[in-house]
């Protein structure tokens, strides 16, 4: 079995890039191939690199506010693309309220400040679409 | 005595502890720690070089720090309510955030600024939101921060001719603009242009403001992102001198004598946990700069000589877990900001791991300044910890420790050139990386995160900005773009990006782009033309 794959994106106008960074530099040391895809991605360009790199994970880090226009667009992305394996998780700023709505979404993995890199190793290890890691 | 208390004799001390910076801690320091310490040479009475105990001879009993508390947020017209509030709960000056369109030079309808507008900040889009955001307060009376960076020159312009619509003379009134783009490269990231024209637009401003806005403060060379991005304490501190170090050189190589702009130069540190530390670097800050000012820059005005410096408790520090604790950090910290003699302070809201702070949770924030200030009696003497075997040894170590980090980038061949390299960058990724661990692996704790956890938390109310303001700002700009004159538009940006590609002082060609109520995206777009964009290699 392959490693799991996780794109790590910085979506929107924000460079806040402390949290994306450390939890690559996390994954990468629990054993992840990570792909960072650096500042300012639109949604598309983050669908974009998740099929190039064949990744089974996208990480999103948002602490702008921006996360209920973000998230949307690039869950809507992908399943116009049929991309059903890819799981799409979130860091950063995330009020209580937009929970539900993200939730909804099929977003579930959704880590604030403070959260333990640990926390979100396992949460993507056992989350991780069966049939993407068996690729 | 009780089962579960340890006795005296018991209690292990564990091999070495170390500040969050990871300097190991004596248990006990004494005489022999600060043999090499001379009191005129090394601290000196407050109001003396090299004014390591502070700037003012009698520190806050002559001027008490600026209570200046940052906001912004939706609309103009919302964040002017906010700042009404706050000056008439006691605030004695203004420190504006902006959004990201705005600090990133995007109109509203960009589409990048998709879902990004009036979220971290207030949108200002054109002179007619400026004109909204201070509508009914007048200029001549309070002093305003604006925190901006890659855009500060035009928020400047903005900001000036609102002084001027209001008939107040920009002799008379003061202020600061952060304008700081070195720390942009190293740590916030909000950069757009490469950093030769950006540089030349902060020289620039300390041209123009020299001659035309003598009382505003230029530039506030800051260390507080490159904490929040994960830097020790000592690399927030040799970072942020050294930038300032940047600067001044970029002023001296286009022409101008430090003594005409370094006096209107300022900085702004966080205040982190490390109580004594913190202290330290305020300290060694000060002494450092009054050296390099006198002795590598020769200057001869005692004002350029003494560090001015704004602090802020340390975001990053804040929890969204037991939000309520975090009052308590804050606390810890502004007195570390008010020990260390900051000459402003902004302390964080409880709420702010979680959302933008809600109004009862700003106040408090304010609160807690307004009660270490007059109920503590912290502030009767200057420097009260001066002469503390451990906080002079600390400051002794930062200040060393500062130099090495100068030399390093000096062998860069100055700081453009060390990030060009990406050298600040992979020092801070390491830190922060490194403290992460440490938190994992329980060497450090986090109270609410990695000890005395409980799962009934409290929430608290947060501030949830309405996605409807977007569509309003968007309103307003397009009611903006039918009314104006549009040859008048379309001159004044022509003539931003001819001076551009010249040498000539741009602020006279930004003010006119301004008042012609060109935007704020239209004004940044006609310098991309001219200087392009920088683009940083993403690593990790």
């Amino acid at each position: 079995m392959r490693n799991i794959r996780v794109v790590i994106a910085k979506p929107g106008l924000d460079g806040h890039d402390r949290g994306a960074k450390v939890i690559a530099r996390a994954l990468r040391d629990a054993g992840m191939e990570v792909i960072y895809t650096g500042l300012r991605q639109t949604p598309e360009q983050i669908v974009g690199a998740a099929l190039q790199e064949d990744a089974d994970v996208i990480g999103l880090s948002i602490l702008s506010g921006a996360h209920n226009h973000i998230c949307p667009r690039v869950i809507e992305l992908l399943q116009a693309k049929d991309i059903t394996d890819v799981l799409v998780v979130v860091g950063g700023i995330i009020p209580d309220v937009d929970v539900p709505k993200l939730n909804e979404i099929g977003i579930t993995g959704i880590f604030p400040p403070g959260t333990l890199m640990q926390v979100i190793v396992e949460f993507i290890r056992q989350h991780v679409r069966p049939a993407a890691s068996a690729r | 005595m009780s089962e579960g208390i340890p006795s005296a004799s018991k209690v292990q001390r564990p091999e070495r502890i170390r500040t969050i910076s990871g300097v190991p801690i004596e248990p006990v320091y004494g005489p022999s720690h600060i043999e090499a310490v001379d009191y005129v040479r090394d601290l000196n009475d407050p109001g003396q070089f090299p004014y390591t105990r502070g700037i003012h001879q009698n520190g806050y009993a002559g001027k008490m720090w600026t209570m200046r508390q940052f906001a912004g947020f939706g609309t103009p017209e919302e964040t002017n309510e906010r700042y009404r509030q706050l000056l008439a709960a006691g605030g004695t000056g203004l420190s504006v955030a902006f959004d990201l369109p705005t600090l990133m030079g995007r109109d509203p309808d960009h589409p990048l600024s998709l879902g990004e507008v009036g979220k971290c900040g207030v949108s200002v889009a054109s002179l007619a939101d400026m004109e909204r955001l201070f509508d009914n307060i007048p200029l001549s009376a309070i002093t305003t921060s604006m925190t901006i960076n890659s855009p500060a020159a035009m928020l400047l312009a903005m900001y000036l001719v609102v002084a001027e619509q209001q008939g107040v003379d920009w002799q008379e009134i003061s202020g600061t603009i952060q304008n700081d783009i070195l720390k942009e490269y190293i740590a916030q990231k909000e950069y757009i242009y490469p950093p030769g024209p950006s540089m030349r637009l902060v020289t620039d401003v300390f041209a123009f403001c020299g001659e035309r806005v003598p009382r505003w403060n230029t530039i506030s060379v800051s260390g507080y992102h490159i904490r929040e991005a994960g830097s020790t304490a000592l690399q927030e501190l040799a970072f942020t001198l050294r930038n300032g170090i940047e600067y001044v050189q970029y002023g001296v190589d286009a022409g101008l004598d430090p003594d005409k702009f370094v006096p209107r130069m300022s900085f702004f540190f966080n205040a982190h946990n490390e109580f004594f530390e913190e202290i330290a670097k305020y300290r060694a800050a000060r002494k450092l700069w009054s050296h390099v000012m006198r002795d590598r820059f020769g200057a001869r005005d005692e004002r350029s000589w003494k560090l001015r410096f704004h602090a802020q408790t340390a975001g990053v520090s804040l929890t969204a877990q037991q939000p309520r604790n975090n009052v308590i950090r804050t606390a810890v910290q502004a007195l570390a900001a008010v020990l260390g003699g900051a000459n402003s302070l902004h302390t964080n809201s409880l709420d702010e791991a979680l959302a933008l702070p809600t109004v009862e949770a700003a106040t408090l924030a304010l609160r807690t300044q307004q009660i270490i200030a007059h109920e503590s009696g912290v502030t009767g003497a200057v420097d009260p910890l001066g002469g503390s075997y451990f906080l002079e040894k600390l400051t002794t170590d930062m200040e060393a420790g500062a130099v090495e980090y100068f030399q390093t980038i000096d062998d860069f061949g100055g700081m453009v050139e060390a990030i060009e390299q990406g050298f600040p960058q992979r020092e801070i990724a390491e830190s922060a990386y490194r403290f992460q661990k440490q938190v994992e692996l329980g060497e450090r704790d986090i109270v609410g995160v990695n000890v005395h956890g409980d799962n009934e938390e409290l929430g608290v109310e947060t501030l949830y900005i309405n996605e409807d303001v977007s569509e309003r700002q968007i309103a307003k700009l397009n009611e903006l773009r039918r009314t104006r004159d549009a040859n008048r538009v379309e001159r004044s940006l022509a003539a931003v990006r001819e001076v551009a590609l010249g040498k000539t002082n741009l602020m006279p060609s930004l003010l006119e782009a301004v008042r012609a109520y060109a935007t704020l995206g239209e004004i940044c777009d006609a310098l991309r033309d001219a200087w392009g964009e920088y683009e940083e290699t993403p690593t990790i």
